[in-house]
Order: structure tokens, then C-alpha cells, then sequence
């Protein structure tokens, strides 16, 4: 079995049974995430694009794709790193994220839990008896908005990735719950508050394997570790169900995601006239009189 | 013929029993292992399910699942 292109050996087969080798591969995956960006319209010219960086695989290959596409037009993205106070996790990450962004010549910010809500997640959580990803999504989705906004950005690109996706769509269509469906996609963001920063996603199409093989093929200075508070069990298991189906029936992820796609725009039609309002004590986004970041600070 | 398995995630080492001619989907059966969930790495170059162990070397099975 040898590349499909060259004859050299592969380190990727795509679903329609095509052999790749390492350089196949770089061109077939960085060619389908500039489609998804062009597609979608991810990024506009006059963009300032901030990008959401742990450290880890993901967000440092999107980092990369971006910085690559923004060289191009004499620009660059902006690293923007969520210090939540995790010891022992989020301080090696955070080494990670300042060498690769020094290797790549890339602006980092990293703002922290502890400078902006005067307690690290380990402190919160001492007194916190639910899920710890519950707070710590709330707080980082906050800061990464917001140190956004600081940066001056008007698009803020995560590292979401297919499977990602794949499992919100499931988990909100077990739960029923449509309205949250209505915020996924390449893009999100239904609704438009003047602080509000769209979200983008360029992997949305490329598989966590994919992400996983190019990053590997790019010797990313990263590590391949778990969140030491991970406990999404749902998640986990919405996951498992999918990559046991992947399987199976290669070709799942992407039936789900595309079948999405297709009700997206009826789901945006209906809930953009939804309002979102202010915190009464931030100022930020929220959906209720405060935001759930000042609710959850406050208990 | 030998082949000496690095299972990344669970930071394990294990020496594998396997026929000559053997692929990496084998070994991947061999330890349960769902092939959409790893990356394998045969003597650190990226490898597909389809190749075929053919000398001794390392095999290390790198988990795509991440969390956080």
C-alpha cells in the first residue's frame, strides 16, 4: 500500500480509500480547512483574528493554519491563553503555548482566573460540589471573549474539531435542546450584542485523528495530555458512541455534521430574534439580567 | 516475532506475541483498541492500520481523545 499520489508510504487513509503520505497529507488537510474557511466566509479582510490557545493539539494547529493564511495578506493572528490556575496541568501547557508562539514568531496573551476573579479554578472548585468543567467552560468562555474584545479582535478562532462538534450536536438533541443547537456551526453567534465576538472554527471538517496526524507530522511542540478535571461523562460517552459507530460505519461524524448543517440556517431564522442582553454587574454578554460567570461568582 | 507496544495514554509498556506479516490493525485488535482513537507511530514515523510489521521496532499508540 503506497501513497496515492506519489508511491511513497502513507500515514493517513481518507474516507474514500485513498493512501496518503506525510506530504499528501500536510496538502490535503491545510486545502480542507482553507475551503471551510472560504466556504463559510470565516475571515474577511478587514479582520483582526484573535485565536483561543491552550497549548494543546487543536488550538495550536489552528494557530498555525492562521497564522500561515494571515502571512499571506501581511497579517497575523493574535494567541489568546486562559490561565485558570490548575496546578500541575495549565502551567506545562502554558510553556508549551509560549515556545510554540516563540518558535512562530505569534503575539501571546494569556490572561488568568486569578487576575480577573481574584481565585484560581483550584481555589473555586474547593467549594464547588458539581462537574468542574461547569464553571471552568463558563469562566474560560468569558475571558476569551473578553480578552478578545481587549485585543481588538472582531473574530475569535477556537480549535474545534469535528468530533467536537459531532458530539454537541448529539448531546443537544438527547437533551432536546434546539436552542442551543441554533449557536453551533462553522460560525457561531445567532445573536449580536456590540460585545460579542463571533466565533470562528477552521477545523470544523477535520477529524480529531487528522488533527492529531498533522500536528504530529509538524513536531508541534505540544503535548498530547488530558486536563487533569476532565469528568464530561456524557460527553465521554456521546464520544465513545461515535467513535464506535465511526467504526463501524466509517464516514458517521461527517453524516451527523452535514445532516446538521442543512437545518442550521432554519435554527438561526428562528432563534435570532431571540434578544441577548447585559450584565447588570460586568457589563458582558448574558443571557439572563447577569451572566453566568457573575451568577457562579456570587454563590 | 517480537514487538515491544508503548500504549501512550495509560503510560504502558507491553511486549506483543505477533505473526510476520502482521498489521498494525492486528496489534490494534489484538489490545481492543478502536483505530479512530489512536495514532500509531512505528519507530517515531507516523504509520497507517494497513502496514505491515515487518522487523522488530517500538510501536507506540498515541490516543486523538483529548479532554480540557
Amino acid at each position: 500500500m503506497t501513497c496515492k499520489n506519489c508511491s511513497l508510504k502513507p500515514v493517513y487513509k481518507t474516507l474514500n480509500d485513498r493512501s496518503l503520505c506525510r506530504k499528501c497529507f500536510i496538502k490535503y488537510f491545510e486545502k480542507k480547512v482553507l475551503r471551510t474557511i472560504r466556504l463559510y466566509g470565516l475571515i474577511e479582510k478587514d479582520d483582526v483574528v484573535v485565536c483561543g490557545f491552550s497549548g494543546g493539539k487543536d488550538s495550536a494547529t489552528n494557530l498555525y493554519m492562521l497564522n500561515n493564511l494571515l502571512k499571506r495578506y501581511g497579517k497575523q493572528p493574535i494567541a489568546l491563553a486562559i490561565d485558570e490556575g490548575i496546578k500541575g496541568y495549565r502551567n506545562k501547557t502554558l510553556d508549551d503555548a509560549k515556545k510554540f508562539c516563540k518558535k512562530y514568531k505569534i503575539p501571546l496573551k494569556i490572561v488568568s482566573f486569578k487576575k480577573e476573579f481574584k481565585k484560581t479554578l483550584d481555589q473555586f472548585l474547593r467549594k464547588w460540589t458539581g462537574r468542574p468543567c461547569t464553571p471552568c467552560g463558563v469562566f474560560r468562555r468569558y475571558l476569551l471573549n473578553k480578552g478578545a474584545r481587549e485585543l481588538g479582535a472582531t473574530k475569535l478562532a477556537t480549535g474545534h474539531n469535528l468530533d467536537d462538534e459531532a458530539q454537541s450536536i448529539l448531546m443537544n438533541q438527547v437533551k432536546g435542546n434546539v436552542q442551543l443547537s441554533a449557536k453551533l456551526g462553522p460560525m457561531t453567534g445567532v445573536l449580536v450584542h456590540k460585545k460579542f465576538i463571533r466565533r470562528i472554527k477552521p477545523l470544523y471538517f477535520m477529524s480529531e485523528k487528522e488533527v492529531t496526524i498533522y500536528s504530529k507530522l509538524q513536531n508541534f511542540p505540544v503535548q498530547y495530555v488530558e486536563c487533569p478535571n476532565f469528568n464530561d461523562n456524557f460527553r465521554d460517552e456521546i464520544g465513545n458512541i461515535l467513535n464506535s459507530l465511526e467504526s463501524k460505519y466509517p464516514g458517521t461524524k461527517h453524516g451527523v455534521v452535514n445532516a446538521f448543517l442543512q437545518v442550521l440556517p432554519s435554527l438561526k431564522e428562528r432563534y435570532q430574534h431571540d434578544e441577548i442582553g447585559t450584565c447588570a454587574s460586568c457589563g458582558e454578554p448574558a443571557n439572563k439580567d447577569r451572566c453566568k460567570a457573575c451568577e457562579l461568582l456570587e454563590r | 516475532m517480537k514487538l515491544k507496544v508503548f500504549i501512550e495514554r495509560e503510560n504502558k509498556r507491553v511486549s506483543l506475541d505477533i505473526k510476520k506479516g502482521a498489521t498494525i490493525s492486528d496489534v490494534l485488535r489484538k489490545l481492543k483498541l478502536n483505530p479512530v482513537t489512536v495514532v500509531t507511530t512505528m519507530n517515531n514515523e507516523v504509520v497507517t492500520e494497513g502496514f505491515t510489521i515487518q522487523s522488530e521496532g517500538i510501536l507506540s499508540i498515541h490516543s486523538v481523545v483529548s479532554g480540557g
